[in-house]
């Protein structure tokens, strides 16, 4: 149990302190008021219909006409732009393309981020926080250029053709940038370090005499690894794959910057609406049907963080 | 001394290649005396020239550090604050409380730059930079407060428990033993706040007005037209701050930990 010591341990009914009080409130206001109440604001104008005005959606909530106000308002809220998502494939293709998307590139992420974060775990405990910092530090510098990096190289005449080209493996250059490749390559690039510090976290806690137990009753290495060490990683490969899973679903940077225009994924799909469109209470429903996908991994994730945080709570009273 | 099977190796090179690799090739053609970007052309340093001519650009990068330092400030403040109340306070309301503080880890940047858009709407404050730095705090103040947290969550508390039987209240037991104890992570809360603020792009693009071009967004309307060797100058400068603050404050850190132990 974590009881607060900052506070003197109490029955949980006193009050807390000013102070304390605070501490409490200010976070708490903060983001009830820019993180909640945005999030109502978007469901009620996802029930409003488009209207030529400013803002460019109705009905609008007139509190000034009191109680008729409120009535006119709750009789102008539709469904009709549900209605438009589910009979418009253009939308259905578009949330199933960023869930396809997603997770290939997360299962893509695990197959690069398992044996990264392994042989990191593995390296020695000197080497270790260099290691950690050497993955970390790409992930400091903006993501807006790591992605458009990868337009230097994957573009037409790019470096990646020209080697290609030069090692005689291609007789003609490759289309490489506007391909759902492109997205692949950019979405492993840029959330590699989000899977490799979860999973590294939870090899490195691993004890090694496990391994050497398995290896003294028989059992090959590569086999050591699958029966021992990553059923134990179980915690972080979770983490991991959520933690890309869900921010990917929503992407906009790097399909808008390396893929094609065929087909958007839905994080561009609600851009569109949004800024060419200008269709706020479409890209509204298209948010709240977004958010209500997600809405099971994110509880998931948030109850892996809230057992580990009691777990290390728990560890740093002992 | 435990030593790397040759699997492991290959592991980690292969890795820490796929990690570099682009930033070095982006580095190095950012002083191709070329125009054309896939052309080498010999060493120059032409497009740092012509970036410091390029007024549009500078303002925007000017706009974007004072609006990631204030708002980091503002989120440091924030999410240090709901770290302690999350694992040092139990107040009613504490499971929505840390929801609150998770989601937005994980949130599509999208949802949350709309989301606050129409909120800016529906109380008619202009968008600015103002509108940007309030998006900013409340997406970056969760990310503070995970890096305290977990700082606060692993130290030692009888510390502050001595503090606090010798009869020193709880406000002046955070400042004089708490807070030096978790100035490490406070400060590196801080730099991840700033830094995720420099780099937003969608959020920032959805909050802004006019007159409000952060570099993110200057950047982006430029890439979208293709690549430009400018470009490539303006990243290479940004990389080079970056680096060079995080190498800088982990050497701080390890200069702390070195005299404490």
């Amino acid at each position: 149990m974590m009881i607060g010591s900052l506070e003197r341990p109490r029955d949980p009914g006193r009050a807390l302190s000013p102070g304390a009080r605070l501490v409490v409130a200010a976070p708490y206001l903060w983001l009830a008021a820019f993180f909640l109440v945005p999030f109502l604001i978007v469901l009620k104008i996802s029930l409003s219909e488009t209207a030529i005005a400013v803002p460019p959606y109705t009905p609008v909530l007139d509190l000034a006409a009191g109680l008729e106000g409120v009535r006119n308002f709750i009789a102008g809220l539709s469904f009709a732009n549900y209605v438009t998502l589910a009979g418009d494939n253009l939308y259905i293709f578009s949330y199933l393309k960023s869930l396809k998307v997603a997770a290939i590139a997360t299962a893509l992420l695990l197959a690069c981020g398992i044996p990264l974060a392994y042989a990191m775990a593995r390296a020695p405990r000197r080497a270790q926080p260099l290691l950690v910092m050497l993955v970390v530090l790409p992930f400091w510098t903006s993501f807006l250029i790591r992605v458009y990096a990868w337009v230097n190289i994957l573009q037409h005449d790019g470096l990646l053709n020209q080697a290609l080209l030069g090692l005689g493996l291609t007789a003609e250059p490759l289309t490489w940038l506007a391909t759902d490749t492109a997205v692949y390559i950019g979405l492993v690039y840029s959330y590699l370090p989000f899977m490799v510090l979860p999973l590294y976290a939870s090899f490195e806690k691993q004890d090694e005499t496990l391994l050497e137990a398995a290896a003294d009753l028989g059992c090959p290495r590569w086999k050591a690894f699958f029966v021992v060490t990553l059923p134990l990683a179980a915690r972080g490969i979770a983490a991991g794959a959520l933690l890309c899973f869900v921010p990917i679903v929503g992407e906009f940077v790097v399909p808008d910057l390396l893929g094609g225009s065929r087909s958007a994924m839905i994080g561009q799909t609600l851009w569109t609406e949004f800024f060419a469109n200008k269709d706020w209470p479409v890209a509204s429903a298209v948010a709240v049907v977004l958010l209500a996908l997600l809405m099971a991994p994110i509880a998931l994730y948030q109850h892996l963080q809230t057992r580990d945080l009691q777990a290390s709570g728990t560890e740093g009273r002992r | 001394m435990r030593r790397l099977s040759l699997t492991n190796v290959v592991a980690l090179g292969l890795g820490l290649a796929f990690l570099y690799a682009p930033i070095a090739i982006l580095i190095i053609y950012s002083f191709n005396a070329s125009r054309l970007v896939t052309v080498w052309g010999g060493w120059s340093l032409r497009w740092y020239a012509a970036l410091a001519g390029d007024r549009a650009m500078i303002e925007a990068a000017l706009a974007s550090l004072g609006v990631a330092a204030v708002s980091a400030a503002l989120a440091t403040m924030l999410g240090t604050m709901a770290a302690v109340a999350l694992t040092r306070l139990r107040f009613r309301g504490r499971t929505p409380f840390a929801a609150m503080i998770y989601a937005p880890l994980v949130m599509p940047e999208v949802i949350t730059g709309l989301s606050l858009l129409l909120l800016f709407v529906a109380v008619s404050l202009d968008r600015g930079f103002l509108t940007i730095i309030i998006a900013h705090t409340t997406l970056t103040m969760c990310f503070v407060t995970v890096v305290v947290q977990s700082r606060l969550a692993g130290f030692d508390r009888s510390l502050e428990e001595a503090a606090m039987d010798l009869g020193c209240p709880p406000g002046r037991t955070f400042f004089a033993i708490t807070l030096p104890l978790i100035a490490p992570a406070v400060v590196a809360g801080f730099l991840l706040a700033f830094s995720l603020s420099l780099d937003d792009l969608v959020v920032a693009s959805f909050t802004t007005g006019p007159g409000a071009t952060t570099l993110p967004i200057r950047i982006y309307s430029e890439v979208r037209l293709g690549v430009k060797p400018e470009i490539n100058a303006v990243c290479t400068i940004f990389i080079a701050v970056v680096a060079v603050a995080v190498v800088a404050a982990s050497l701080i850190e390890k200069g702390r930990n070195g005299k404490t132990a």
